[in-house]
């Protein structure tokens, strides 16, 4: 399965005028296979631009993007192949649908890779499986589903492609909470599956605390820091400095702290909070 | 690529020909069109060039902005130079060479078609599309064609109806940018294959494009409905637009300039230069 890694990558936007703006910094990072990453950073941060590196919607100016330590842009011919092995959900993707029926549009993806019929058949539902689009919904058209299931055959559209890395940047915007829980959990069970390696670009600190096995943070283009999800939200103050923010419970607990109860800087789910909470109640303090 | 487009060509600043009423900007535009239709000879067209210059200096617009817009004509001045010196017929031939035959009058006239078309381009550019807003620009329409809504003619609803398209062109190059990167994210290809199959690659780019513009439409109308907009019937301005001694300077200096061509014209015919 699929190891993603960039190197030194950089990228200026508007190179040589007067408003160029340095999106991205050599950045170095890796996305290992059977991991969820997060990336996280304010608006503005570079994200974006990353995302559309991996790939290879953006050429970088400098630097490498590895895919199992070949150069994703060693033969540019083929930059298309790549584009099926990294498969990019980008921000809002139910409007990129476009075909008569959520099935057809799901088969987009596939039918591009040149697979056949009845392996295009098994893609579309499988991935709509994993995505949660009922069999029923596949029949109709794109257009007559709700906000929560475009999103998620949106999702299924590229699932479908069978792609080594997932790449999602915001998966979870303008959901509602229920949904929210739904598709983020669908993306976890997928990654659990398959084995891939995923990527998830959110705002949501509280998110990012509970699908992420490693969060990375941006600032100007730059890699802030990266580390499992307790480190990064451990370093509450430099987050706020760059404009982000820790999970809620991360906050309560440094409050507790400053109340005499001491459960740790790193506490960054409510489940984890508890875990560490219940002992000192036992103390009968 | 959304960096490469400079949209409606607009270059901020608040130089003097920024600060002229759109209005008398746009009839300013047709009166140095016509003045330069008017010029007939070399003398004619050198204080046309001057005052291109002039206009172009006093718009303090970078140099570099202005030849990069003349790119795009670059093919087509050729052309007519071309054109113009390899088969305009004249009294003093200068080469004769086989089948070529290039005569004086060829390529005097080369020259001034290729100074009209620049003078075009400088002139409208600068005094209209370079120091102009789009907005002040249908602003200024508008209120040119009032007159006609006298006779029932919708010209508020028609500027309202160019402002909202002008407004939503860049909003819809980076919807087209944005769907055409999650396309391709999903393999789709643009750049190869037949007429036929390249058309048929640009429907999923479409459907969803039209889809968000209607919505868009949509939201839009209501938003507008929201902050009770019905017409143009009493409608007051923000901005209003108010003449000054600039456009009187302005329009002083045009009247001068085009006098001056007229006398220049009736100087060319003593020294026989004319077209």
């Amino acid at each position: 399965m699929g190891t993603l890694e960039v190197k030194d990558l950089s990228y200026t936007y508007g190179k040589g005028a007067p408003y160029e703006i340095k999106a991205l910094d050599s950045v170095n990072l890796v996305f290992e296979a059977g991991r969820i990453t997060g990336l996280i950073g304010h608006t503005g941060s570079g994200k974006s631009t990353l995302v559309q590196m991996l790939n290879g919607l953006m050429k970088p100016d400098s630097g490498k993007v590895l895919l199992d330590g070949v150069d994703i842009w060693e033969k540019p011919k083929e930059i298309r192949n790549i584009r099926f092995r990294v498969g990019l959900v980008m921000q809002y993707p139910e409007y990129q649908l476009f075909d008569e029926s959520a099935e057809k549009d799901i088969a987009f993806g596939p039918r591009n890779m040149g697979m056949s019929e009845d392996e295009v058949k098994e893609a579309v539902r499988e991935a709509a499986r994993f995505a949660g689009l009922d069999e029923s919904l596949l029949k109709k058209s794109p257009f007559d589903l709700s906000g929560g299931q475009k999103r998620r055959a949106a999702l299924a559209g590229v699932i479908a492609m069978r792609p080594e890395v997932l790449v999602l940047d915001e998966p979870a915007a303008g959901l509602d909470p229920g949904a929210r829980r739904e598709i983020l959990g669908r993306i976890k069970k997928y990654q659990r599956e398959s084995g891939t390696a995923v990527i998830i670009v959110s705002h949501s600190m509280e998110d990012m605390a509970m699908y992420c096995d490693t969060v990375a943070v941006m600032d100007h283009g730059r890699l802030m820091m990266t580390g499992t999800p307790a480190e990064v939200f451990s370093r509450s103050q430099e987050l706020f400095a760059a404009g982000l923010d820790v999970p809620q419970i991360t906050k309560v607990a440094a409050s507790l702290k400053k109340c005499g109860v001491d459960i740790g800087l790193d506490v960054y789910t409510v489940g984890y909070a508890l875990e560490r909470l219940l002992p000192l109640g036992g103390k009968g303090e | 690529m959304k960096a490469d487009i400079a949209f409606g060509q607009y270059c901020e600043g608040n130089s003097f020909l920024h600060r002229l009423d759109p209005r008398w900007k746009i009839i300013f535009t047709i009166f140095y069109i016509v003045t330069i239709f008017l010029a007939k000879n070399i003398f004619a067209f050198a204080l046309l060039l001057l005052s291109a210059v002039l206009l172009a200096l006093s718009s303090r617009i970078k140099p570099s902005i202005l030849i990069r817009g003349m790119k795009p004509l670059l093919f087509i001045i050729a052309f007519t130079a071309i054109i113009n010196i390899f088969w305009l017929k004249g009294e003093r031939l200068l080469v004769d060479f086989w089948i070529i035959h290039i005569y004086l009058e060829g390529i005097i006239n080369a020259l001034l078609i290729v100074t009209r078309v620049l003078l075009l381009v400088v002139g409208t550019s600068v005094i209209l599309s370079y120091t102009t807003t789009p907005i002040a620009l249908t602003d200024g329409i508008e209120r040119l064609l009032s007159p006609l809504a006298k006779i029932k003619l919708p010209v508020h609803e028609f500027s309202m109806m160019m402002t909202i398209a002008l407004r939503f062109i860049p909003t819809l190059i980076e919807e087209t940018d944005k769907i055409m990167s999650a396309q391709k994210a999903r393999g789709a290809d643009f750049s190869t294959g037949s007429i036929i199959k390249r058309a048929k690659a640009l429907v999923p780019i479409l459907v969803p494009l039209f889809v968000s513009a209607f919505r868009r439409a949509e939201e839009l109308a209501l938003a507008m409905e929201c902050r009770c907009y019905t017409g143009g019937e009493g409608r007051t301005r923000m901005n209003v637009l108010h003449s000054s001694w600039r456009d009187a300077l302005m329009a002083g200096l045009l009247c001068v300039l085009c006098a001056g061509v007229i006398v220049l014209n009736r100087l060319g015919f003593v020294y026989n230069l004319s077209m």
